[in-house]
């Protein structure tokens, strides 16, 4: 539809600090999004990705720093001239035009003609599957559709960049993962950058070119999906994305001591957490050389399907939480097991004074894992 | 009187029709028809019949035919009665809304706390009695009033405003502001702030996202309360009889001398015949408007009487 690429988008030491706040929403966030790429900004609420992209598309005053689209500083710029798509949540289409007067709505401020705006019109509609449905009022469509035409809207004047702010948040789970697909193949089709907030960690992995994972107005690492979910930075983004077991320790020459067993691990000397995800354990094998090795009880199977997930509480009374493949099939509450990984699966992050004090806290997705093999435990 | 929420139902889908209900279910709902019934009896004993009795005397008092009528038609103060009460409540009507709309808008950006106070603002002189309102404009509006104070320091006065249709105009817009801003409000609270957003991401200007985004949405409390307004304007007694003056009556005036000092029931049916036509004819007209408008609108004529 547009023979444009997209733009890149450079945020420079960007802050916004709301009145009467104590912590600014965004601090000094540094983040550059390559042209063409799928951007998305992770976090839990309050992490300030929202008001990150409120920012760049222009809803939210910064407070300082620049915003740059390619060479130009927008940051000042009013919303309106800014020329980048936007998706909302809300979908926010407007309820008293049909869904071609919506997708003809930035086309008549731009003063397009009535024949060419009839043509993008019918095209922006054909593109997220929804031509024929082109005189329907919003409220006569579903939220999947409605969606949709919100889509067909942002990216019928050929903007260079398109922001989607939670675009799948108000949908189920089944809508969800088809129009996932959707924007990842709308994505690769316009061949413009997407700017794509969420907290669905799952979402993430599965569209994204690159991910900034936020964390109290700050970015905490930048990576593609394999690099924030192999290699974490930090013990944050390892419980944010996906299971982690986490032990945490004293490191001395490749060996973390949790205070109760010493693991093999690979990292320079000091505090440190070890972070194994759950698909990298294994119950009962043999263990290689250099492997580390666990005795545990196992409190709960849960099957799944494809796997099963198997909680277990090390004898030091830490839980685990281990993703099987089939393995470990007779395996059942009460068992006990030696669990086990070689020493190559682990990743060393380095432990924070705040993240000590919040040990336990935040994992991907709801299991009690995350506590780990505490100093203190 | 009630003032409805103009928007809740108006963009709703229509429900899909249900499939007939069991036999039970019918007659429970036959039976729930009752409920209506204490409201239908009221209206019925104080409105239809005394309605139909006016109507009735119109056409046989003094002698029966259409006498009362056709006077109404020939006298000159008549015609200048009904088309000043017209011209002052569509007055009222335009003053109200310029007032209330920007008011109501402001309801919906302060805080919690402020808008407490401005709804209490709106609604303290709407719980105050009519008559101690209406004198208290009396007062205010009498040749070393307040008002003319005000106007004298700032060099634009005095200016005679009892008695007048200005001064009338001005008691009767403050009279009447609530039931445009309730309305209005209401109507606003149901937007959806993130729509303005969006048109401004779509290039629109900030004034043009106001025009073809939020101000249509809007309308339909301002129809409400628009029509409410008028409609009690044209029937309006207190405000008029006592800030006013006999020269520059109005309708309802006109019909309480007719009765109180002429004893003329049947000219002062004919008149209130005529001031129920040209009320009904109104509430059709804007429903007949709302309808062309589609979905957004339905409902609001129907909301308010």
């Amino acid at each position: 539809m547009t023979d444009r690429a997209g733009a890149t988008i450079r945020a420079e030491a960007l802050t916004k600090r709301f009145p009467g706040a104590s912590a600014p929403a965004v601090d000094a966030v540094d983040l550059h999004v390559a042209a063409g790429e799928f951007m998305t900004l992770l976090g839990p609420s309050g992490s300030g990705k929202t008001t990150t992209l409120n920012m760049i598309a222009g809803f939210e005053e910064v407070t300082s720093g620049r915003i740059l689209l390619d060479d130009d500083d927008i940051a000042r710029l009013p919303a309106h001239r800014r020329n980048l798509g936007m998706v909302f949540q809300s979908y926010a289409l407007f309820p008293h035009m049909t869904a071609a007067q919506n997708v003809a709505f930035p086309l008549r401020q731009r003063k397009v003609g009535k024949a060419e705006t009839a043509r993008r019109v019918a095209e922006a509609l054909e593109l997220v599957h929804l031509g024929g449905h082109g005189d329907r009022l919003p409220s006569q469509l579903s939220g999947g559709q409605q969606q949709r035409v919100a889509l067909a809207r942002a990216v019928v004047f050929s903007p260079r960049a398109l922001l989607l702010d939670e675009p799948l948040g108000a949908l189920d789970k089944k809508l969800r993962e088809s129009l996932q697909l959707e924007i990842s193949r709308l994505h690769s089709e316009l061949g413009i950058t997407f700017v794509f907030v969420t907290h669905d960690q799952e979402e993430a992995l599965a569209l994204s070119d690159r991910i900034a994972v936020f964390r109290d107005g700050r970015i905490e690492q930048v990576g593609t999906p394999t690099e924030l979910y192999e290699t974490p930075a930090s013990r944050f983004v390892a419980t944010f994305l996906g299971d982690s077991n986490v032990f945490t320790g004293t490191v001395h020459g490749g060996l973390l001591d949790t205070g109760s067993a010493q693991l093999h691990c690979d990292g320079p000397d000091g505090p440190g957490c070890l972070v194994v995800r759950p698909e990298r354990l294994r119950i009962g094998a043999a263990p290689a050389d250099g492997a580390n090795r666990l005795s545990a009880t196992v409190s709960d199977v849960v099957y799944q399907g494809a796997f099963r997930r198997i909680l277990v509480r090390f004898d030091d009374g830490s839980t685990g939480l281990v993703r099987d493949a089939g393995d470990a099939a007779t395996t059942t509450r009460g068992d006990r097991v030696e669990v086990s990984w070689p020493a190559a699966a682990g990743v060393l992050v380095p432990e924070t004074a705040a993240e000590r004090v919040g040990a336990g806290v935040g994992s991907g997705s709801g299991v009690g894992v995350g506590a780990g093999v505490g100093v203190g435990a | 009187m009630t003032v409805t929420s103009p928007v809740a139902g108006a963009a709703a889908p229509a429900p899909p029709r249900a499939p007939d209900p069991p036999p039970g279910r019918r007659l429970a709902r036959r039976v729930s028809l009752l409920l209506a019934v204490p409201a239908l009896l009221v209206l019925l004993v104080f409105f239809v019949v005394p309605a139909l009795r006016l109507l009735w005397l119109s056409v046989t008092t003094p002698e029966p035919g259409f006498g009362n009528y056709t006077a109404l038609v020939a006298d000159d103060v008549t015609t200048t009665i009904v088309l000043r009460t017209l011209l002052m409540a569509a007055v009222v009507t335009v003053v109200c809304v310029l007032v209330a709309y920007p008011y109501a808008y402001l309801m919906t950006i302060v805080s919690g706390r402020w808008r407490g106070v401005l709804l209490a603002v709106v609604l303290v002189p709407f719980w105050t009695s009519l008559m101690a309102r209406t004198f208290a404009w009396v007062v205010l509006l009498q040749d070393n009033g307040v008002v003319n104070q005000v106007l004298g320091a700032v060099g634009l006065g005095p200016v005679r405003l009892l008695g007048t249709t200005a001064g009338v105009t001005l008691a009767m817009a403050q009279v009447m502001l609530p039931f445009v801003v309730l309305p209005v409000y209401t109507a606003m609270r149901g937007i959806d702030r993130r729509l303005v957003d969006a048109a401004l991401s779509l290039g629109a200007r900030p004034v043009t996202a106001f025009t073809r985004v939020y101000l249509p949405l809007s309308l339909p409390g301002v129809a409400a309360g628009a029509t409410l307004v008028m409609v009690l304007s044209l029937g309006f007694y207190v405000t008029p009889s006592l800030v006013g003056s006999p020269q520059q009556s109005m309708l309802a005036q006109f019909i309480s001398v007719q009765v109180n000092q002429l004893v003329d029931f049947g000219a002062a049916g004919a008149l209130a015949v005529t001031l129920l036509v040209v009320t009904l004819l109104l509430l059709g007209g804007v429903r007949m408007l709302t309808r062309t408008r589609g979905a957004t609108g339905s409902g609001i004529a129907g909301g308010l009487t």
